[in-house]
């Protein structure tokens, strides 16, 4: 690659996008105007519950779908107009994995390479890299049906890197994984990031994933982007602790004016028989909190008190906790 | 260029190996068309002591009809795999990558057109076991015609995949086409003792340009006017529905 074109490359942003707009045939409007920047060499996270419009947005930004308005650059392409160089610069590992089932591990990969104009000798190589590097080596001669699952994802990834992306979209790359494989994803992807200077994009509707993985990220409610920051800085401007406490029963209004007098104690919310509320600082707050329900003649049954979480912050912009979005998105 | 049509061959090869690795499926493709030729060749034997009936054996008047009819059958469901890669997000991987869109296309037709000529070099060999015989020529020309009426009907099945992505849909198209188009042709029945309306809707029936083409070639005293006039039908054919695909491929990927 032409080198100063890479520096430039380096110091600005791997993906712009600005005002995205798209809507589906029967009136949905999966995405109402979705903007933001992705710096080089980063790992950038999208989050949102499942119908947020993360897909749709990585399906514009990898130029699979067209949006109605505004405009994306990925790698210094318009997504639009330049949709050929822009597919050169990306790898996309989708929702759905993009492996043959019906063809070998190494066929998978030689094609891949075929599709993106790798000399047929580098294909080869990068090819054995790959399998090596997946821990897939054994694997290679085998139909890819009779992987297993972790494996499969893994292949998927090694797709995604044939021809070494600037960019790469992650499109929730750890769901139905089990914990360990999930564990070995998330060291594949900071490698990526940190010793090979790609840049990533991830969406996932994993607090903890966003949490560990991106140095920014952005989070998506309902086709817009309601907060975007790094997880601390979104975190720290949530003021103090989150306090949790379980009700034995849920009787709404009196366990709100009860813990509305204590002092130090703001935005408290019921949600069934879970009251949260936040308190600068939440070990001083419990007592007076569980004293207050007490003499309000609410009790108890658990408390616990939390450094803010990535929850708190969507609960915060979303106006609804992460698992009620998503428990909405099932039942829509 | 070049790199377009090392595209395309791989992405033919992807195909031909998932068919390989098929085996009854591969038979079946094979045997069935036997099965059409002794079938019918037994069943309507008697049909050349009809009077009106010209020529020589049934078989020999059956066996390109068989063979065109077989690469009908074979062309239309090559939609199928089509709908398979969309599925399993295979086509979406392909098509964020950079890619020849044609390609996408081009490689379900060409794997078409290798299944066509294995399939057809084992109905002409079933043939001659079974007492026909052809020229080399004959033979050599009738793949060429059953190749080129697989690979617009092939383009227009891809097409039909892109468009409805469902597998329900491309078979009722399919079985709703094949048969009729069979029927309203001279594969089975010599166009003369045809009644007279299936014999005017013949003339505009791709199948039944491909059928008069491949039995004049497998005939004595060829009328290569005939020939020419039909290949160049069906080449325009191609045209046609090889840019319906493309067109098709654009509404995938707006709907997407």
């Amino acid at each position: 690659m032409n080198g100063s074109a890479e520096r430039s490359r380096r110091e600005g942003s791997a993906v712009e996008a600005e005002g995205l707009v798209k809507t589906y045939p029967k009136g949905v409007r999966a995405l109402d105007g979705v903007g933001f920047a992705v710096e080089a060499g980063t790992v950038f996270g999208l989050l949102g519950p499942n119908g947020a419009g993360k897909s749709t947005t990585v399906k514009i930004l990898t130029t699979l779908t067209l949006p109605d308005e505004g405009r994306a650059l990925v790698a210094g392409h318009d997504v639009v107009r330049e949709p050929m160089r822009v597919r050169e610069a990306i790898g996309v590992v989708g929702q759905k994995p993009g492996i043959d089932p019906d063809a070998t591990g190494r066929e998978n990969l030689r094609l891949q390479g075929d599709l993106y104009g790798l000399p047929p000798r580098v294909a080869r190589a990068r090819a054995d890299e790959l399998l090596e590097r997946f821990r897939l080596a054994d694997a290679a001669r085998r139909i890819v049906r009779t992987y297993s699952g972790g494996m499969q994802r893994k292949l998927d990834v090694a797709l995604g890197l044939v021809h070494r992306p600037e960019v790469l979209f992650l499109d929730e790359p750890t769901t139905g994984l089990d914990p360990e494989a999930r564990a070995d994803m998330w060291e594949e992807i900071e490698r990526l990031a940190h010793a090979e200077g790609v840049t990533v994009l991830l969406t996932t509707h994993y607090l903890e994933e966003a949490d560990r993985l991106a140095s920014r990220l952005a989070i998506v409610d309902r086709g817009r982007i309601v907060a975007a920051g790094t997880p601390d800085e979104l975190k720290s401007g949530l003021r103090g602790d989150t306090l949790v406490v379980e009700l034995a029963v849920s009787v709404n209004g009196r366990a709100l004016d009860a813990v509305g007098r204590v002092e130090g104690v703001r935005e408290a919310s019921v949600d069934g028989r879970v009251l949260r509320a936040r308190a600068d600082e939440g070990a001083r707050a419990v007592p007076a909190v569980l004293a207050a329900l007490e003499a309000a003649g609410v009790s108890v049954a658990a408390a616990t008190v939390a450094r803010p979480s990535l929850d708190d912050v969507y609960l915060r912009h979303a106006g609804r906790t992460f698992g009620a979005a998503e428990a909405e998105d099932v039942r829509r | 260029m070049r790199l377009a049509i090392r595209q395309t061959l791989s992405l033919t090869k992807r195909l031909l190996l998932a068919l390989w690795r098929q085996p009854w499926f591969v038979a079946i493709t094979l045997v069935q068309p036997m099965i059409w030729l002794l079938l019918f060749g037994a069943l309507f034997k008697k049909v050349i002591d009809i009077p009106g009936y010209h020529g020589g054996s049934y078989l020999e008047f059956l066996t390109p009809g068989i063979v065109i009819m077989s690469a009908l059958f074979s062309a239309g469901w090559n939609g199928m795999s089509l709908i398979d890669a969309i599925d399993r997000g295979v086509m979406d991987r392909f098509l964020v990558s950079p890619v020849w869109r044609g390609a996408l296309i081009a490689c379900g037709v060409l794997n078409v057109a290798a299944v066509i000529v294995i399939q057809s070099l084992v109905i002409v060999a079933v043939a001659f076991a079974a007492g026909a015989s052809f020229s080399v020529l004959a033979v050599l020309m009738m793949l060429a015609l059953a190749v080129l009426l697989g690979a617009p009907i092939a383009a227009l099945s891809s097409a039909l995949a892109l468009v409805t992505r469902q597998e329900e849909s491309l078979i009722g198209a399919v079985q709703f086409v094949v048969l009729p188009a069979t029927f309203l042709s001279s594969g089975l029945m010599a166009a003369n003792l045809m009644p007279g309306w299936i014999r005017d809707v013949a003339r505009f029936n791709p199948v039944n340009w491909a059928v008069t083409a491949a039995r004049a070639v497998a005939s004595a005293g060829t009328d290569w006017g005939l020939v020419g006039e039909h290949a160049a039908l069906l080449a325009a054919m191609l045209l046609l529905c090889g840019w319906l695909a493309t067109r098709a491929l654009r509404v995938y990927q707006r709907a997407v």
